[in-house]
């Protein structure tokens, strides 16, 4: 049965909503009209005349090299870091699914670096690699690998990709082992009797079943690879060596603030906007049909 | 097909909980055994065993010539129904049937014809492309019995595997598995705890308490001569009526209770609760003071009689009488059956 207060007033339920709104609008709206407002405009090197100038600072985005490669560089690291935390978690749920007694000491265990903050997390790693002292740094040297993100653009993204999926770990984790939960056990035992081993049954009736929690982690983690890894790049290698880990969530922030490009730079967070909105119609889509088998 | 044996099986979950204390039965091969029993009582965890979804803490059970202990489920040649059926939520009826035969290499032409087959018995045919969301709940049952079907295994086990159903469609599926049986000749194993399932699946039946097995027999023989008071208490609707009588139980059931005048009176009751069925009357009430001929102890047990609808039900003082031949006896501290 619907619950539903019902108000006398006219304005009262207005009023008690507006804090609300009031803050979406200073802190959502607003600044994301400026954004849309500055990508038509050009600025000059010292901020002192704007001019409008309609879709260029777009138009100059898409010819720039720069920028694309920034696109490559985005769609690489999250299909690394979705990936790779998919697949790690799925797998530690998994192996916690199947000890039943130690499941909530795991859990425990396991959420924890999801609570640390994205910039502790990268100094954290950061430290761990860091060239020369870094005590990871220190083991590889031992195997003969020479270890230096602050040179080798693909070292250094590896490095994002192992801070950032160890952040996001726990969270996957959490929805695979709760999935995980709701399978009924007479179904696996039901395998089981039709002579599937345990690696068949996963793969063919226990995955299957995981597969609207995949998906659901999938465009989750895209997301988080997009933006929320923003503190983990700032706090390790700051989009270099040679924008080789400059996502384009960091470009924005890089060429709005230290290069002071305003234009380019509202118009590269408007087109991240539209990368948002997109993903989050695809997930508003999905939830809608919950079930997919 | 194959005989099943257990003997003397035992079950404990930790160290200090046993939960099945030493069951054996030999159960022939192609016979049709119900475990018959209260919530609780062990029911699962002897098919499980059987099954080797649970480990036997003790003794032993063959299948067959074989010892199967150490053997795992799918090596047993088994197939089991489950209560919620368990089907493959994400196949069809047609992948959910066959999921054992691919795993077990047999040909495409050779599985197309098991499952093909199965589905006309059981009357799938139209519905092998289907989820099984898609399927009623007696739909659903009859792809899980076609799922273990198809596999011709030496074993069924069935758990419980009608009680989802409504009471209509149980009476039909138990019909349509009496069939099934008479036509595959399997050896089955089939827990239940509703008694009239019992008693119309049943070749044999064992009644189970408390992890023990305290009757085994045919059911018209376990309706006959209860083994013990559980039993006499389990079976029946309502249950066989236990009075205090020289020191022991007398056990009446209450369809051998017959109203008559005050002078033959055996048992005078004074009747509480009347329920009229159609076809017959319950009446239910206390023994009263010692009074007629065989009233003579037990006063206030409770007694239940099922009178013929023609008899006019009161409550108030009633007085039957019932034939000495139908009585049973029971001894009160140990609870079994004193025969003589
Ligand atoms: N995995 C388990 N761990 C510990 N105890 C268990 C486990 N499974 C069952 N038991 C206990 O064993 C006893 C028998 O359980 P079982 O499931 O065999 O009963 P049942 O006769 O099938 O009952 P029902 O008719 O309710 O299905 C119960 O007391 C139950 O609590
Ligand atoms: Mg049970």
């Amino acid at each position: 049965m619907e619950k539903r207060v019902v108000f006398r007033s006219a304005w009262l339920p207005y009023a008690l909503v507006a804090p609300q709104i009031a803050i979406t609008v200073v802190f959502f709206f607003w600044p994301a009209a400026q954004a849309v407002w500055y990508s038509f405009q050009l600025q000059d090197a010292f901020g002192l005349k704007t001019q409008f100038v309609g879709l260029q600072n777009f138009a100059a985005l898409f010819k720039d090299g720069n920028y694309l490669d920034s696109f490559r560089v985005t769609a690489v690291f999250s299909a690394l870091v979705a990936f790779i935390g998919i697949a790690i978690s799925l797998l530690l749920a998994a192996m916690a699914d199947r000890v039943l007694r130690g499941a909530l000491a795991y859990k425990t265990l396991l959420v924890w670096p999801y609570a640390v903050a994205p910039a502790v997390a990268g100094v954290l790693w950061a430290f761990l690699f860091a060239p020369s002292i870094g005590i990871v740094t220190y083991v590889l040297k031992g195997f003969g690998v020479d270890w230096n993100w602050i040179l080798d653009g693909d070292q250094a993204m590896l490095l994002i990709v192992i801070a950032s999926v160890w952040k996001q770990i726990s969270y996957n984790f959490l929805f695979f082992l709760a999935g995980l939960q709701s399978i009924p056990r007479s179904l696996i035992e039901a395998a089981a009797i039709d002579g599937a081993g345990p690696t068949r049954r996963f793969w063919t009736v226990v995955f299957p079943l995981l597969s609207p929690t995949t998906f659901f982690l999938l465009v989750v983690n895209v997301v988080y690879a997009f933006f929320d890894t923003f503190g983990v790049i700032d706090a390790t290698t700051q989009g270099g060596p040679a924008q080789a880990t400059q996502i384009l969530v960091y470009k924005v922030y890089h060429d709005g603030v230290k290069a002071a490009d305003l234009g380019s730079s509202s118009a590269q967070s408007v087109i991240l906007m539209f990368i948002v909105i997109a993903l989050t119609v695809v997930q508003f889509r999905f939830i809608e049909r919950k079930v997919q088998y | 097909m194959a005989a099943v044996s257990l003997r003397n099986v035992r079950k404990s979950y930790t160290s200090d909980l046993q939960v099945i204390h030493g069951v054996s039965m030999d159960i022939a091969d192609g016979e049709f055994i119900v475990i018959l029993g209260p919530s609780g009582c062990g029911k699962s965890t002897l098919l499980r065993m059987v099954a080797g979804l649970e480990t036997i803490t003790a003794g032993e059970i063959t299948i067959g010539d074989r010892v199967v202990n150490n053997l795992e489920p799918k090596d047993r040649d088994i197939a089991m129904v489950f209560q919620n059926y368990a089907l493959y939520p994400h196949m069809s009826v047609y992948d959910n049937m066959s999921y054992g035969l691919r795993i077990r290499g047999l040909s495409k032409e050779d599985i197309s014809q098991r499952v093909k087959k199965a589905a006309d018995i059981l009357e799938l045919s139209k519905f092998l492309d289907r989820k099984p969301r898609a399927l009623s709940g007696g739909q659903r049952q009859r792809v899980a019995m076609g799922r273990a079907i198809v596999r011709e295994p030496q074993v069924f086990l069935f758990d419980e595997p009608l009680s989802n159903l409504d009471a209509k469609l149980r009476v039909q599926m138990r019909g349509e598995l009496q069939a099934l049986h008479r036509r595959l000749g399997t050896t089955s194993l089939f827990v239940t705890h509703d008694q009239v399932e019992a008693m119309t699946l049943a070749q044999r039946m064992i009644v189970m308490n408390a992890g023990r097995a305290e009757q085994i027999g045919a059911p018209l023989e376990v309706y006959a001569k209860p083994a013990t008071t559980f039993v006499a208490g389990f079976i029946g609707s309502p249950p066989m009526n236990l009075i205090p009588r020289d020191g022991k139980l007398l056990g009446i059931r209450p369809e051998h209770l017959e109203p008559c005048g005050e002078a033959e009176a055996m048992l005078s009751v004074q009747v509480d609760l009347i329920e009229p069925l159609g076809a017959d009357t319950l009446v239910y009430g206390h023994i009263g003071d010692p009074g007629g001929n065989g009233g003579n102890g037990g006063a206030g047990a409770r007694v239940a009689a099922r009178l013929h609808a023609s008899v006019d039900a009161r409550t108030g003082r009633l007085p039957l009488r019932y034939d000495t031949g139908n009585v049973h006896w029971f001894d009160p501290a140990s609870g079994k059956r004193i025969e003589g």
